[in-house]
């Protein structure tokens, strides 16, 4: 259970951006060849031409003023097409930028480097100039990441039957031993179950929930007993409506379909359940088991970042590097506390190995955020 | 199909080639002499200073480049965050690369520009933004950026073990010192000070999110007022024990004790060391104050504690009629009952120069409070920050005898620690990982 909702919500896959409609005229003449010269000053931004065929466009800027300068196209929104920073006084700087759709733009210089800057509006003429994306690469990564999902499902729901089966048998110390490794499938998919919203709090409800005015029930309720309580006269009956619920959970995830920004964001919640709720040891709160979710969420997050990869490769090969270095060096410190089949307990682990976990964590959450916007934009 | 914007990682890379940056060109010949009277005339141009005595408009940056680094003589900023960090990497070269990242981030923010390039929404909807918003649209409010070396960071990890300054060495310990390892210590420091917390917050805030997977804060302090005044141009403030402190600081105004008691010399640093000439070093010490205990104490303690009156901060020598914070401590004089008026284990007259074979330190620290101490108290200080040209000759022999005497230890404990080595400032073109690692 979140204390944030962290659903995937659905993004679409592709997103119309304002600017892209302008359905300008596309006319040539002899003056849109070459760079487009700009003479910035302290208070003007003189844009030669304002208007250029999509492509490269090659902009020469000039700083005439006495202030650092700086010049932007802008998308709608204030996305930045290409930037020219640091233009000193009396320098001038060439740059490309690629703008491959037509539509309306912005032009800026930025005397002084803050505020709004000088603005004009730039058209972009012509056909789009886009390379066919390859949209297939996409498509294969959604489809290898729901046969992830379905592995993961499958074995939740056999191994949720077997720790209900010792729960109901009174077999406490063997139901303890498997409790960690059922939930292992549940935290590797967790992004998808909870986007069933009524059947998360169900199965993977803290006690807090009866704040909310539910019933505490599912994982964490036979934990409390497992652990702490001893079983209790309705724990078979909690048990049973455990595995009614992970078996529904289990059939509806295992229909979804995924986009490739699903499968961007749903790695990155996962790396945030582990920095809010693994990290901290407050999810498993009776068991102290929190070493084997924080491991289960990393191999749900490398899942889907293993499947977007060939994607990433073609598109960003430098962020694969860096994420490939960072993931080496979490894993290498979650092997460090693996013990027997399993994991150290959370309460065993000192202050020191908790950072370093967190650093780890934090460094690699660094690259995985930035895989949405790769994803999105090909 | 939308179009594409530059990656934001490309934008980064693109680093600050520092070339003729408007005020690098002024500061290009500028001694630290030069700055306070720059700074006079922005006052004079703007006619108030509203800008709780840096004498600067909010919206005049204070040069980033320059012979010492901005944030030490620089009039002190009301506001600070104070961070240190751990190297969590164990490459050189990505720990050069980041110090070069800062450089560029540093100095756009201390212009009020956002850290990146149209770092808050240019990225577009679906990558996180490279700058966090907070601080869009705020002037840049006299932000002062200042980076630090620690000890710990020349042990050999990075190749810099030779180029260590002897000076930078572990601070002894000290009698008395109550000090938690959670709050002492660090590879890395920033000093962020601006007239604006959330200015300086923000600094703090994106230079870490730049140097995640190779650096990891270790602790951090807010100050929520300034404790020194750095310039002529500025009355001295109050600690928390509501007594001006650091009258007879070192000032920007005073070229010659600066070279002699906060520049590093380059004699000081031969050899591969060099690249410290006309840098400094900063002491931080957190100083929890037990300011309910004080509060019961009377004023006549209080005044005999600090050796200054409370009203105006004048030696306790004088009579209540001709009492001027800036007259000479005069020790000799006695009172009626013989005894010295200026008691012997005053804080002023255990920390003045004249009792401490001359020694002096430039202090610019601030007030803080952290929340409460869960007994009914507040956790509650001053954040120490005092930069020197040798902490073991300055800070050392001067804390040795508050910590032996003073009779202010009744009332405060140190309870963190640590020594930096802050580099000398950079020029055109100059980022502060060629700096430190040579090029």
């Amino acid at each position: 259970m979140t204390r944030r909702a962290l659903a995937l919500t659905l993004v679409p896959a592709t997103f119309a951006l304002a600017a892209c409609g302008g359905g300008s005229d596309a006319t040539s003449s002899a003056g849109t060849k070459g760079p487009i010269t700009v003479t910035a000053s302290d208070t003007a931004c003189d844009v030669a031409r304002t208007e250029a065929p999509a492509g490269q466009i090659e902009f020469t800027v000039s700083n005439k003023g006495s202030k650092v300068n700086e010049f932007y196209v802008y998308a709608a929104g204030d996305r930045i097409m290409g930037e020219v920073e640091n233009i000193a006084p009396g320098l001038t700087r060439t740059f490309h930028v690629e703008v491959a759709e037509p539509g309306t733009y912005e032009t800026a210089c930025k005397p002084g480097m803050v505020g709004k800057g000088i603005r004009s509006d730039f058209t972009v003429t012509g056909a789009s100039a886009a390379p066919q994306s390859d949209d297939a690469k996409v498509t294969a990564a959604t489809t290898s990441y729901a046969r992830y999902v379905a592995s993961q499902a499958d074995a939740l729901l056999a191994r949720t039957t077997e720790f209900v089966g010792l729960v109901k048998a009174g077999k406490v110390e063997q139901a303890k031993a498997l409790y960690p490794v059922a939930r292992s499938y549940w935290e590797r998919i967790e992004p998808v179950a909870e986007s069933f919203g009524d059947l998360d709090p169900k199965i993977d409800g803290r006690e807090d929930v009866v704040e909310d005015g539910m019933a505490f029930t599912g994982y964490h309720r036979l934990e409390q007993d497992l652990w702490v309580k001893g079983l209790q006269g309705d724990s078979a009956a909690i048990a049973d409506q455990l595995l009614a619920d992970v078996t529904t959970i289990v059939a509806e995830a295992k229909k979804v379909e995924f986009n490739g920004l699903q499968l961007a964001n749903g790695s990155k919640a996962l790396l945030d359940e582990m920095a809010t709720g693994k990290i901290t040891g407050e999810e498993e709160r009776y068991s102290h088991t929190d070493l084997w979710d924080f491991a289960a969420n990393w191999d749900g997050s490398k899942g889907a970042i293993a499947a977007l990869r060939p994607v990433l490769e073609e598109r960003d090969a430098a962020l694969v590097a860096s994420y490939d270095k960072r993931a080496a060096a979490l894993d290498a410190l979650v092997a460090k506390h693996q013990k027997g089949d399993g994991y150290q307990l959370y309460t065993e682990l000192t202050p020191i190995e908790v950072r370093a976990l967190s650093d780890a964590l934090d460094a690699v959450a660094e690259d995985v955020a930035k895989v949405a916007g790769v994803v999105a934009n090909p | 199909m939308s179009p594409r914007p530059e990656p934001s990682a490309t934008r980064r890379s693109v680093l600050a080639s520092g070339a003729g940056v408007a005020v690098a060109g002024a500061a290009a010949g500028l001694t630290y002499a030069g700055r306070p009277s720059s700074a006079a005339a922005h006052q004079s141009s703007s006619g108030t200073d509203a800008t709780g005595g840096t004498g600067r408009a909010a919206d005049e940056p204070v040069p980033f480049r320059g012979e010492h680094q901005a944030g030490i003589v620089t009039p002190a900023q009301d506001r600070m965050h104070f961070v240190a960090l751990d190297v969590v990497t164990t490459d050189p070269a990505e720990l050069s690369l980041l110090l070069k990242e800062w450089t560029r981030a540093a100095e756009r923010m201390t212009y009020g520009a956002e850290a990146t390039p149209g770092g808050v929404v240019g990225g577009g909807p679906h990558r996180p933004p490279t700058d966090t918003g907070e601080a869009l649209d705020l002037p840049p409010s006299n932000l002062t950026i200042t980076i630090g070396y620690g000890p710990s960071l020349f042990d050999g990890r990075f190749g810099l073990a030779g180029r260590r300054p002897e000076a930078l060495r572990e601070l002894p310990g000290f009698t008395g010192d109550d000090l938690d390892p959670a709050r002492t210590g660090g590879d890395l420091c920033i000093q962020a000070c601006a007239d604006d917390p959330q200015v300086a917050v923000h600094a703090v805030r994106n230079l870490i999110r730049i140097g995640f997977g190779v650096i990891s804060v270790r602790w951090s302090q807010l100050g929520f007022g300034r404790t020194s005044s750095t310039s002529t141009s500025q009355a001295t403030p109050r600690n928390l024990f509501g007594f001006k402190d650091g009258t007879a600081n070192i000032k920007a105004e005073d070229g010659a004790a600066l070279a002699e008691h906060v520049w590093v010399d380059p004699a000081d640093v031969p050899g591969d060391a060099a690249w410290m000439a006309g840098g400094s070093y900063l002491v931080a010490r957190r100083i929890r104050m037990h300011v309910e205990v004080w509060d019961r104490t009377p004023l006549q303690e209080q005044e005999d504690i600090f050796g200054r009156d409370k009203a105006v901060g004048a030696s306790l020598h004088l009579p209540a009629d001709r009492r001027d914070e800036n007259a000479p401590l005069d020790f000799a004089a006695k009172g009626v009952d013989g005894q010295p008026r200026i008691p012997l284990t005053s804080h002023v007259r255990l920390a003045h120069e004249s009792q401490l074979d001359g020694i002096r330190i430039l202090r610019r620290g601030y007030n803080f409070t952290d929340g409460s101490d869960g007994s009914g108290h507040l956790d509650a200080g001053l954040f120490f920050l005092a930069f020197v040209r040798d902490a073991h000759r300055q800070f050392v022999p001067m804390q040795q005898a508050l910590a032996k005497s003073d009779k202010l230890n009744e009332y405060i404990e140190h309870t963190g620690s640590a020594l930096f080595a802050v580099p000398p400032g950079l020029g055109d073109g100059e980022d502060w990982g060629v700096q430190l690692f040579g090029a």
